[in-house]
């Protein structure tokens, strides 16, 4: 085995985006490249199996995208979402490549649709995969299968040997067995850890344990945490990460998009014990969606209650679970286990606290607001009057943590302030070299994408230059 | 109209997802279609199985499908409903039991329509005639086939006019109707959304190879239709009788549609061998490839019928091809011949949808 594996000159660590563009790349310069990838065959592709666009700056109408998006147009929207946290000259080199890589993706097998029913407001910053980040997957892996690039399933990567400032050699679980590889070259790119819930419950306290994590539950952050304890140069903190409100019903991993739930501005949210606790109309609901992950994570229990009546019923997209529907507040108390008398008593205190509704807009900020109510709700505050009621129950749905490997801008890693030599990170594992906090739809896949290609680039030329 | 409900069901669960997450929303009309929805009547589902022509896109590219809990299986949900809705429109009733033992209906019908003709022509054959008719008189030919092409168009028809009703189509326009056709005729859905065809035979590896197996066979069955149409318009507005020369119009129509017809539906019986049978209804796999050899039997015999013109093998390949002929013809309303007609009206139903002048 031993003997065999030595001829490889990229190993790349992961089977999601960031991976495949990277192997893919390496491979079309004709290294000799393996993925080794911990999912399962019918679970590969980590989080990126999950998404839907990419953010991309372009100068005129390009593929699917319409007018254009220019590169300080999108570096505004992303100091708006990260409150300034970026690291200017990495995001400016992701922003621009992002044009060069919609042809690329294309050429690599992807397809894009039209913006997809309901997020029109993404048509012209935001490509959509045609099926999904799934049908991306899929693509990429046949045109690496084509490109030569080995795959290797239920391949857990466990240690990284630094020696010095070079990787010895990658130990990792194959079939029950212990396994190594010596390649010239590694590229990490297994994600975030989020899916490891202890480690989010050291960070976090123990009610992170509540959290349901919405992608794949691959990303344990083995290869992250190996590399850390040997000092290899880290950037983010690990209580940051991106968690939005999602359908308390989900399943605990690798719900996905379908378990979001877009109510909660028609809406009120009470905690387990009947209470509001935040403006559920501060902002239209794509912008607040995350940090109503965390209001809800700082909740009792870490769940929150959404009430709504029947005139809100369909201002909404359908999400995955019907709601529970209930003739009186009472009877749908008990139906999501609140208290009866307090939810009705928090109800009559919000109707009689709203004004004239005759301006009410569903899709803008329509200024509907309360009187005299603590807290208040700023817009769209309808009274909570006609049966049949209904109710989701919301919790924090974790996405992806930041905590990751600290990177120039040709991909590559460092300890204690000098080089890795053979050591490149890109995607989820890497993107809070880049954001700080915050984060801005469809960049993920961006900084996948961009910074695949360069981790693949340069660890195929490190492999011939050895 | 009665379906079977726990069908409906398993397909309005996964649509109710789709419609959560609609990431498919450019492979085929049948998202669109559904994404308008908000609440899936049965009507509605068996619109949506009958738009649905099991490209197999969204199940390749679905996130869902098992071992997810959610096991989205798109393809197979509708097909399941597909098949049972054309089951429950099925007239007359007792004919709706066909579906379920296809291939056996086939084999039965053929061994006795053969064995029918046979005998037919054994025992009543001519005095004189050429050709063909030398074993079976025009008008033997005109009493069998006229009812067995009419009965079954009509059973169809009163089929359809249920099935109208199930999906709630309303007043045809012609904008719609021009539109459907169109649809049908390039077999739009069939190329992906992306023009990269559809993931059939090979897993996630998007191909042309079923559209174009697919329009293989309707266009070389529309030829041989057009030569047998021909040949009726000769013999009885020119008095020209069969057999007819290499370079008469049935030949120049029917010769190329046979072979067509023939290669289409090898085609299509490799493509079935090799696609999972799990993503389409499973029950009926078997039924619908005895359809597809049934059409292949029904063009083969008919060349080689034709190159037997002349022998004294036509005794037997004439009854053979007829009876082929005799048992396509009969059973398409409770074949898998009946999808093309469903899914016309099902094409219909979703132009007038579409149509501004409908809503
Ligand atoms: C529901 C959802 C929707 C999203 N939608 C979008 C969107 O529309 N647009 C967008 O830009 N971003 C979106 N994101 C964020 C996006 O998913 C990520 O930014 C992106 O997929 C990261 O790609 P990646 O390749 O770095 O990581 P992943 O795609 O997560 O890949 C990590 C890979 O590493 C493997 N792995 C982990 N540990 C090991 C190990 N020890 N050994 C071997 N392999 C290992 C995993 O199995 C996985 O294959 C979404 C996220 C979620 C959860
Ligand atoms: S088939 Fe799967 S990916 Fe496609 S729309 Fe439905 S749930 Fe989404
Ligand atoms: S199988 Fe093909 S035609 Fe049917 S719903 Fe899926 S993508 Fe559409």
């Amino acid at each position: 085995m031993l003997k065999r594996n030595e001829q490889y000159d990229v190993v790349v660590i992961g089977g999601g985006n960031a991976a495949l563009c990277a192997a893919m790349t390496a491979a079309r310069t004709g290294a000799r490249v393996l993925i080794l990838e911990s999912a399962p065959k019918a679970y590969r592709g980590g989080n990126s199996r999950h998404t839907r666009n990419f953010r991309c700056m372009h100068g005129g109408p390009l593929g699917p995208l319409v007018e254009s998006y220019s590169e300080e147009e999108y570096f505004a929207d992303l100091m708006k979402v990260t409150g300034g946290k970026t690291d200017e000259h990495l995001a400016r080199l992701a922003i621009r490549s992002s044009e060069e890589c919609l042809p690329w993706m294309i050429e690599h097998g992807v397809r894009f649709q039209p913006s997809l029913s309901g997020t029109l407001s993404l048509a012209r910053t935001n490509a959509f995969f045609l099926g999904g980040g799934k049908s991306l997957v899929n693509a990429y892996y046949r045109t690496a299968a084509r490109l030569g690039v080995e795959v290797q399933y239920e391949a857990e990567v466990t240690h990284l040997e630094l020696d010095g400032n070079r990787v010895a050699h990658i130990d990792y679980r194959k079939d029950g067995q212990a396994r190594r590889v010596t390649p010239s070259s590694v590229v990490v790119a297994s994600g975030g850890f989020q899916a490891d819930t202890d480690w989010l419950a050291r960070a976090w306290g123990p009610a992170a344990k509540n959290f349901l994590i919405r992608g794949t539950p691959y990303n344990r952050g083995l290869v992250l945490a190996d590399l850390l304890e040997q000092g290899v140069e880290q950037v983010g903190d690990p209580t940051q990460c991106h968690a939005v409100a999602i359908d308390g019903r989900a399943p605990k991993f690798d719900g996905g998009i379908v378990t979001r739930l877009d109510c909660v501005p028609f809406s009120i949210v009470v905690n387990k014990d009947a209470e509001r606790f935040y403006d559920e109309g501060e902002d239209v609901w794509p912008k607040r969606y995350a940090i109503w992950g965390r209001l809800v994570a700082a909740q009792p229990d870490q769940v929150g209650y959404v009430i709504i009546d029947a005139k809100s019923l369909n201002l909404f997209m359908p999400s995955v679970f019907p709601p529970i529907a209930a003739n009186t507040l009472e009877e749908l108390a008990d139906k999501m286990g609140l208290p009866p008398a307090k939810l009705r008593a928090t109800v009559e205190g919000f109707n009689a606290a709203c004004g004239d509704t005759s301006a009410f807009h569903p899709t803008e900020l329509d200024g509907v607001t309360t009187q005299g109510l603590t807290p208040p709700k700023t817009n769209w505050a309808r009274p909570i009057s006609e049966p049949p009621f209904y109710g989701y129950s919301l919790r924090t749905g974790v996405t992806f943590t930041y905590l990751g490997l600290k990177v120039d801008e040709k991909a590559q890693c460092s300890i204690h302030d000098t080089k890795i030599n053979n050591l490149w990170a890109a995607g989820e594992t890497m993107a809070g070299s880049i954001l700080g906090q915050g984060y801005l739809a469809g960049f993920g896949m961006t900084i996948g994408t961009v910074f695949g290609r360069i981790a693949g680039k340069e660890a195929a030329a490190h492999a011939y230059a050895t | 109209m009665h379906m079977q409900p726990e069908l409906l069901q398993e397909a309005r669960r996964q649509a109710e997802i789709c419609n959560a997450c609609r990431y498919c929303e450019g492979y085929c009309s049948v998202f669109p279609a559904l994404h308008a929805e908000r609440a899936f009547a049965d009507g509605d589902l068996t619109q949506l199985a009958n738009l649905c022509h099991n490209c197999r896109g969204c199940y390749y590219a679905c996130q869902y499908t098992a071992p997810h809990e959610f096991a989205l299986n798109l393809p197979a949900a509708l097909a399941e409903v597909r098949q049972d809705s054309w089951q429950a429109h099925a007239w007359p009733r007792g004919f709706a039991r066909l579906f379920d033992r296809a291939g056996l209906a086939m084999m039965v019908l053929l061994v006795l329509g053969f064995a029918g003709l046979f005998a037919l022509s054994q025992m009543l054959r001519p005095e004189s005639g050429h050709g063909f008719y030398a074993y079976m008189s025009h008008g033997v030919m005109v009493a069998i086939f006229v009812p067995a092409f009419f009965l079954p168009l009509c059973a169809l028809a009163v089929s359809l006019r249920a099935f109208w009703r199930t999906v709630g189509g309303g007043a045809v326009t012609l904008s719609a109707l021009v539109q459907a056709l169109q649809s049908a005729g390039q077999m739009r859905n069939l190329k992906g959304g992306h023009g990269d065809g559809c993931n059939f035979e090979a897993e996630d590896r998007f191909s042309h190879a079923r559209r174009h197996c697919h329009q293989a066979v309707l266009v070389g069955f529309l030829l041989c239709f057009a030569a047998t149409g021909s040949a009726t318009l000769m013999h009885y507005l020119f008095g020209l009788e069969a057999p007819y020369g290499p370079l008469s119009l049935p030949k120049l129509l029917g010769v190329p549609g046979g072979i067509l017809l023939c290669c289409g539906a090898a085609g299509m019986v490799w493509l079935k061998l090799r696609a999972d049978r799990t993503l389409g209804a499973v029950a009926y796999w078997g039924g619908e490839m005895a359809f597809v050899l049934l059409l292949f039997l029904v063009a083969a015999s008919g060349l080689v019928l034709w190159a037997a013109t002349g022998t004294s093998a036509v005794a037997v390949l004439l009854p053979l091809h007829l009876g082929a002929v005799l048992s396509f013809f009969l059973l398409t309303p409770y074949s898998k011949m009946a999808h093309g007609f469903y899914r016309m009206a099902a094409l219909l139903r979703d132009a007038l949808r579409k149509d501004p002048g409908m809503r």
